[in-house]
């Protein structure tokens, strides 16, 4: 038997009411702690998107001045009628596709050659870092000024190696391959730091074993090293590619969609749609569209990987 | 809990505790344009509330950021604003429709000419009060036309021969907006001078024979004689092009001659810098005249009363003249008689305001709700144009299509066959 009292105190205090409304507390504890996080969640994240959803199915127009009505289905329609839509959504891969494959190939690469021990080693990590630390808006406009087919550098440069000059961002044959080219100047850095990280991790017994068996370089590189880090590899796709997909501030920076409407992706579309139209329900509906691709894409990769037992 | 009610009633408390202290001085809050009278207004606000005791809270916005935020706020009605800086054509309907400004019924408009206050008219209420006007003109650089032994244009064919005699040793011959919806606003004037118009009693007509003809002009000389990559330039892409002597002639909205003839941000020499009219077209001799700038009063504002007090101040007779002794355009007419004006404005700015004010027509854009994208659709009509060098035989087709496109809009927004 367990004594009950000492010195004539009771040992287990008698359950009063605030000690049940503790208790309460006490056993949904798991719940309480997490709550403001979840509010935090549920207001500025599943709020606006479940919004936009609303929204994509109304026909909100501010230059109407009317009440918004729900018309279902009708925006969804309008949007896939519209020519300048379909030619963003496929800007909006090309863009993607274009720039991370690019980002992924020359960020191994510097990664790989990054990892090995050289002298100003630390100042050659430090440099990479810069462009990812730079304001897009400012590397927008900056870019815009080595672009200027008059006054800028970049024709100067060609126009003295004796080759033909280009119309860079003012020309829509060459604006989305000009904005790419920002995109990795910026982001190859980001695939770096990724890799290199990656490559610190990995164990070291695969390499001695290789090196037993007489592995050369090119076999420890394609057999070894790369597949060790695909977990790595596939996750800084993920990061970059959904980062791209959603790209704005660059764009806007620096074209605003243009010339025409040659470098719209569908962020600067429905952007426009809300803000310059002030269709709502229209741009409601691209975004609509956006987050289905970002989600799908994101899906895609995650299951990708997990069926590669990566 | 108990601790967490309490909390929170204490901040409650104290919260209303600050609102009753602080009404005792009234508080507006203002948003201004990044334009030089709102640079102007915000230099002599602590003056206004030094004889007024009315606190200003003033934001200073680009004009696109403003019409955002302005839209933004009203739109989901949490607007705290009360008086604003407004673009009459570009938003005005919009606003004026959705309700958003407040009627000015005790203001006195007989010192502007009335077509620049029927623009913010609705329902014989006014709602907005004209600020700044533009106008169009030709900015050129006397040197080089003497150099090619020419005079200043007076025709559209005068116009494209000096465009051509200039256009050489790294020099454009002719400058002028070619960013699709930018350039609206500059082939406006064309399109005039051509016998056309955008917008005919509510209906879109930039496909009409007058303005496809403009539409053409204008790309022939913005593609042949123009600078690289002009179709994603817009004023301030031109700007320094011309400020570094890269371009013969510009045509631009008045606004701009303070910027280019001063040393600090120009290369070429105020003597070398003209401004003349618009050269008179086949047709008519008719450049666009505008109230690109008005200031409104939002019809939410609580404080009222400071809000008029602001408003009447701010667009005063005073300021007016202030405005026109830095070169500012203003609207009122006893600005531009004033005595002391008239010795110091530029005799350019003067003669060219005379003649588009005789002369000129009230609008340099579709005059509708859906502006933003009307103005869009015929950009992409103007860029084709520059892209050919206007001999693009697809054009009428192309200006047909997006008349009809802007026509929907118009009926969209109950607008079509009723402006």
């Amino acid at each position: 038997m367990w004594p009950t009292e000492l010195f004539g105190r009771p040992l287990l205090p008698t359950r009063s009411f605030s000690m049940i409304r503790q208790s309460f507390f006490e056993r949904n504890l798991r719940y309480l702690f997490p709550l403001p996080a979840l509010i935090f969640v549920v207001v500025l994240m599943v709020f606006p998107v479940c919004y936009t959803f609303f929204l994509s199915f109304t026909d909100w127009s501010l230059t109407s001045g009317k009440p918004l009505n729900v018309v279902g289905l009708k925006s969804y329609f309008d949007v896939l009628k519209e020519p300048r839509f379909l030619e963003a959504l496929g800007r909006t891969f090309y863009f993607t596709f274009g720039a991370v494959i690019v980002e992924m190939i020359l960020g191994i690469t510097i990664a790989l050659i990054l990892n090995r021990a050289f002298a100003g080693k630390g100042v050659v990590k430090t440099l990479l870092l810069l462009p990812l630390v730079a304001t897009p808006v400012a590397i927008g406009i900056v870019w815009n000024l080595f672009y200027d087919p008059t006054i800028g550098i970049l024709n100067y440069v060609l126009s003295v190696m004796g080759l033909p000059q280009s119309g860079w961002v003012s020309e829509t044959k060459s604006v989305m391959p000009s904005l790419i080219l920002v995109d990795i100047w910026q982001w190859t850095p980001m695939i770096t730091i990724i890799v290199l990280a990656g490559l610190a991790g990995l164990s070291s017994e695969p390499y001695e074993s290789a090196k037993v068996d007489g592995a050369n370089a090119r076999q420890v590189l394609f057999k070894i090293t790369l597949p060790m880090l695909m977990p790595t590899i596939l996750t800084a796709v993920i990061l970059r590619a959904i980062d791209a997909l959603k790209t704005y501030d660059i764009i806007y920076a620096m074209t605003g969609g243009g010339p025409g409407y040659s470098s719209e992706n569908l962020n600067i579309l429905a952007f426009k749609y809300s803000f310059e139209y002030f269709r709502m329900g229209q741009s409601a509906v691209m975004l609509v569209f956006l987050f289905i691709v970002v989600m799908g894409f994101s899906l895609g990769v995650m299951r990708l990987r997990r069926a590669f037992e990566l | 809990m108990f601790v967490v009610l309490l909390v929170l009633l204490c901040l409650t408390v104290s919260v209303f505790a600050q609102g009753t202290a602080e009404q005792a001085k009234p508080e507006i809050r203002v948003l201004l344009a990044n334009h030089p009278y709102g640079e102007l207004l915000k230099t002599k606000i602590p003056e206004f509330e030094a004889q007024t005791g009315i606190k200003v809270n003033y934001e200073s916005l680009q004009e696109s950021q403003l019409t955002n935020k302005l839209t933004t706020e009203f739109a989901t009605n949490s607007s705290t604003v009360d008086v604003f800086m407004t673009r009459p054509l570009q938003e005005g309907l919009m606003f004026i429709k959705n309700g958003w400004y407040k009627g000015l019924d005790k203001y006195d408009f007989n010192d502007y000419p009335s077509n620049s206050v029927d623009i913010g008219r609705k329902d014989g209420v006014a709602y907005i009060v004209p600020l700044v006007t533009e106008w169009q003109v030709l900015y050129y650089r006397k040197d080089l036309l003497k150099k090619a032994g020419l005079t200043v244009p007076t025709t559209f064919a005068e116009l494209e021969a000096a465009a051509k005699a200039m256009n050489k040793d790294g020099v454009a011959g002719f400058a002028s907006r070619g960013k699709g919806a930018a350039a609206v606003t500059q082939l406006s004037s064309f399109v005039y001078n051509y016998g056309g118009r955008y917008l005919d009693g509510g209906k879109a007509v930039f496909d009409s024979p007058e303005a496809l003809e403009a539409i053409r002009f204008y790309g022939k000389l913005l593609g042949n004689y123009g600078p690289q990559g002009v179709t994603s330039m817009s004023w301030e892409n031109i700007m320094p092009v011309f400020q570094a002597g890269k371009a013969a002639m510009w045509t631009d909205a008045s606004v701009f001659y303070g910027q280019i003839v001063d040393p600090s941000k120009t290369q070429i020499p105020a003597s070398d810098i003209g401004i003349a009219q618009l050269p008179r077209g086949p047709k008519d001799d008719s450049p666009f005249i505008v109230v690109s700038w008005g200031m409104a009063m939002s019809a939410k504002t609580k404080n009222q009363d400071a809000a008029q007090k602001f408003l009447d101040w701010a667009t005063s007779k005073e300021l007016a003249k202030e405005g026109m002794l830095t070169n500012i355009t203003m609207a009122r007419d006893s600005a531009w008689a004033d005595k002391e004006v008239r010795a110091i404005m530029n005799p350019g700015l003067v003669e060219t305001q005379a003649h588009a004010a005789k002369n000129g027509y009230p609008f340099d854009r579709p005059f509708m709700s859906s502006v933003g994208q009307a103005r869009d659709l015929i950009g992409e009509v103007i860029i084709e144009s520059i892209n050919t060098k206007g001999t693009s035989t697809k054009l009428p087709a192309l200006a047909a299509e997006k008349a009809k496109a802007v026509d929907d809009l118009l009926k969209a927004d109950d607008e079509y066959g009723k402006l």
